[in-house]
């Protein structure tokens, strides 16, 4: 220690609890007891105030089961934990939307790879399939959410990036296109890449998964989509308790939790029981072709065999499993 | 007074080697704790002022914090469209910021620059501080804060190696262990009045330095490696990055050590400031070269890519919520990098702080808000959604800023006392 160090000390106040420094405007330092007492006032006034700050919480808190908590990946769920967790997810949805409803996890059938294709010249722009989602998928009712949207563009080339959504006129309108646009289901996912948990994967029959139960809702699968096709759960969903679809998949339609991220999952708990999507349902223009790629007497197969079909953002390179095409 | 750390700790009579004293390390590693809580819970009136004043502001944050969990992120202006925000924009940047303060640690320990040691404590004081803030805006900015646990390798689903953000998690745990072992170990036998032993922080100084660069370099490749934005999608983000880690760190530092030294006993020497400063000559001007190249490839080409640039810097067809902040942040860090070219600013403490504080909140602006935003604008489907902070997103934010502070506070708090060796192991705290 030099001088002028021993002659700041001298100086200034000096914070060491042990020496009893009068000199010190510390207001509890000439009395150890009183500092202690002080200090143990000033411990529980700190924790008090932490308390009160995070009373907030404890609505959410509360509705936390232990089960929804340390419940596992999906993958990792045997044949009992799905029933009882199956079961936990209606008595739940019960409670909240006072809907009696069924969940079930039908798996992926050996052998079909799904594909989807979507012409284009015979689509009207009704928005017939963004509504039919909206029912199908218990999407919440207030934000008119859906896992389709519907550019409206030019007739002129096939640029979407020119196109609208918002159109909200009759349909449709001569000279102009509509261009739907869901998740691709993308054979070389970066939404399936970046996930920190491997909370969405791609299945065996090329649906691209989430398992709700598992996300952190870090969005970083949102970022990577070059389709704007990652909806996040900003809020609980809100369905009146009529409109709930009762037919649940734990991978799909089910009611989302707050906090996490979906999007479309090609009507999972449909189409591997055999049905078509909803979308596909829908459309009254016939427009939506929905099939297994690995089936070469499949509809889905001779459309992309016998019409140009191209699909979007070739050049990202995510290989998507939805398709484009025009009918002339 | 002299800061120089490692020569007064030699000079002072070493009473045993780290190798002898064995177990008993353990109680007086924890002694040596307990006395650094005295150390950093006692103070003058301004002190706790101090300290009261950033506990409020980081419970408002909490309190905010708790109302978005409780009401979901609806309560945030984020959108579908514009899915990062205000939360991770800070993120990113105090990963700079934390990489930044041991940047510091290059000339002490590379150009065996004595005089810059007592710095170098200050700036992995700053990365711990830095890093815990780091890890506390990723967490606000979980959807599923309570599912926090499915990230721990092992324990959860870790997506590692494909996805770049457990390469972040990774890189940002071990680099809090690595700083909080060298400062924690320098500190102690400094608090034992021994001379450190190289062996013990040597090596992990010089890991901590290839660590720095790589949680910078990591979290840029978060962004640069989404093809599906081409706003981010360029080689440049990663050495962008780097180079305002080299801004923010020193400029952080100088403020942090005026302050210091105008309320305490310890002083800073000229040399050490000097070579922060010359730091930031070059790291000022470079960070505005590399703004400027990558301004010009983006609108000379004129291609599609470029609308984000645009949106950015003009505003696109009439949206232009980040214009006015990103030509803040270029003025800010013109107008010091200027400041850092004028001789007399070294002089001049404050002209030094203030143009300090004018780079740190022009890179807070530009590797922040200006770089997380305009890559979501226009979204993936050319949409423009435009996106402000809400006042929660605010709220938060403010409070995890305090919550640093505190942290950085009181570890300033502890360290100066063992550093200028007014507080010293007593017999009994000695580790034999
Ligand atoms: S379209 Fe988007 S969400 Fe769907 S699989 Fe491809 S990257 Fe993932
Ligand atoms: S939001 Fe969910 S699904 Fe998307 S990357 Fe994060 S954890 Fe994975």
């Amino acid at each position: 220690m030099d001088d002028e160090t021993r002659k700041s000390l001298q100086d200034e106040a000096v914070d060491d609890p042990g020496s009893d420094n009068p000199g010190s405007d510390d207001p509890g330092s000439d009395n150890p007891t009183r500092r202690r007492m002080l200090k143990a006032a000033g411990a529980t006034a700190w924790f008090g105030a932490l308390g009160y700050s995070l009373w907030p919480m404890r609505k959410y808190i509360k509705n936390l089961d232990q089960d929804e908590l340390l419940r596992d990946h999906y993958k990792e769920l045997s044949v009992a934990d799905k029933k009882r967790i199956f079961a936990a997810i209606e008595k739940k949805t019960e409670r909240e939307y006072g809907a009696k409803v069924r969940v079930s996890d039908p798996p992926p059938m050996p052998g079909v790879k799904y594909g989807y294709a979507l012409n284009l010249t015979t689509c009207i722009g009704c928005r017939k399939c963004v509504e039919a989602c909206r029912v199908e998928n218990n999407h919440d009712r207030t934000d008119m959410q859906s896992y389709i949207r519907v550019f409206e563009i030019e007739n002129m080339g096939l640029d979407i990036s020119k196109g609208r959504l918002d159109y909200d006129h009759p349909v449709p309108v001569k000279g102009r296109r509509y261009f739907p646009v869901q998740c691709q289901h993308c054979d070389n996912p970066p939404c399936v890449s970046v996930c920190p948990t491997k909370a969405t994967w791609k299945e065996p029959d090329g649906i691209v998964a989430i398992d709700y139960s598992w996300c952190i809702g870090c969005r970083y699968c949102a970022a990577a989509c070059p389709y704007q096709a990652r909806f996040f759960n900003w809020r609980k969903p809100r369905i009146p308790a009529n409109e709930v679809n009762p037919d649940q998949g734990y991978l799909s339609n089910r009611v989302r939790p707050v906090g996490v991220m979906e999007k479309c999952h090609f009507c999972l708990h449909r189409v591997r029981r055999g049905k078509f999507p909803a979308c596909l349902e829908a459309c009254p223009a016939g427009a939506r072709v929905f099939g297994n790629l690995r089936d070469p007497k499949s509809e889905i197969r001779w459309v992309l065999e016998n019409r140009r079909v191209f699909i979007l953002k070739e050049e990202q390179a995510t290989k998507p499993s939805f398709f484009y095409f025009l009918a002339e | 007074m002299s800061s120089d750390t490692s020569s007064s700790a030699k000079t002072s009579t070493a009473p045993g080697t780290a190798s002898e004293a064995g177990l008993s390390h353990w109680v007086a590693y924890v002694r040596f704790l307990w006395r650094s809580v005295l150390l950093a819970t006692d103070g003058t009136l301004l002190f706790y002022a101090w300290m009261t004043v950033l506990t409020a502001v980081a419970f408002v944050g909490a309190n905010a914090w708790a109302q978005q969990v409780a009401e979901g992120m609806a309560l945030t202006n984020m959108s579908n469209q514009v899915s990062w925000g205000l939360y991770i924009a800070n993120f990113t940047f105090v990963v700079g910021v934390a990489a930044g303060g041991v940047m510091m640690v290059i000339p002490a320990y590379l150009y065996r620059d004595e005089r810059m040691h007592a710095v170098v404590i200050f700036g992995e004081m700053l990365a711990i501080a830095a890093i815990i803030m780091a890890m506390l805006f990723v967490t606000v900015d979980l959807g599923r804060p309570d599912r926090f646990w499915h990230l721990v390798p092992g324990v959860g689903q870790f997506n590692f190696p494909w996805s770049m953000l457990t390469w972040d998690i990774i890189v940002l745990n071990i680099y809090l262990l690595l700083n909080l072992h060298i400062v924690g170990y320098l500190l102690y036998m400094r608090f034992l009045g021994r001379a450190p032993a190289p062996r013990w922080y040597v090596p992990f100084v010089v890991i901590s330095i290839a660590w720095a660069i790589s949680i910078h370099t990591v979290t840029a490749f978060l962004y640069a490696g989404l093809g599906g934005r081409p706003f981010w999608n360029t080689a440049l983000l990663a050495p962008r990055f780097l180079a305002s880690a080299f801004i923010s760190g020193p400029a952080f530092l100088i403020i942090a050590l005026t302050v210091v030294g105008r309320f305490t006993t310890f002083k800073i020497d000229r040399r050490p400031l000097g070579t922060l400063v010359s730091i930031l000559k070059v790291t000022t001007l470079l960070n505005l070269f590399m703004v400027v190249s990558e301004v010009f490839t983006e609108f000379y080409s004129g291609t599609h890519h470029t609308a984000s640039a645009r949106y950015l810097f003009l505003g696109l067809d009439g949206h232009t919520a980040l214009v006015p902040w990103i030509w803040i942040a270029i003025g800010l860090n013109v107008v010091a990098a200027a400041l850092f070219l004028y001789p007399g600013t070294l002089k001049n403490r404050r002209i030094l702080v203030s143009a300090c504080v004018m780079t740190f909140i022009g890179c807070w602006i530009e590797k922040g808000m200006g770089l997380v935003v305009p890559g979501f604008i226009p979204s993936a489907l050319n949409e423009i959604v435009e996106y402000q902070p809400s006042v929660i997103e605010w709220r938060v934010t403010a409070g995890i800023w305090a919550f640093g502070l505190i942290v950085y506070s009181a570890a300033i708090k502890v360290a100066i006392p063992i550093l200028t060796g007014e507080a010293r192991a007593t017999d009994g705290d000695n580790g034999r």
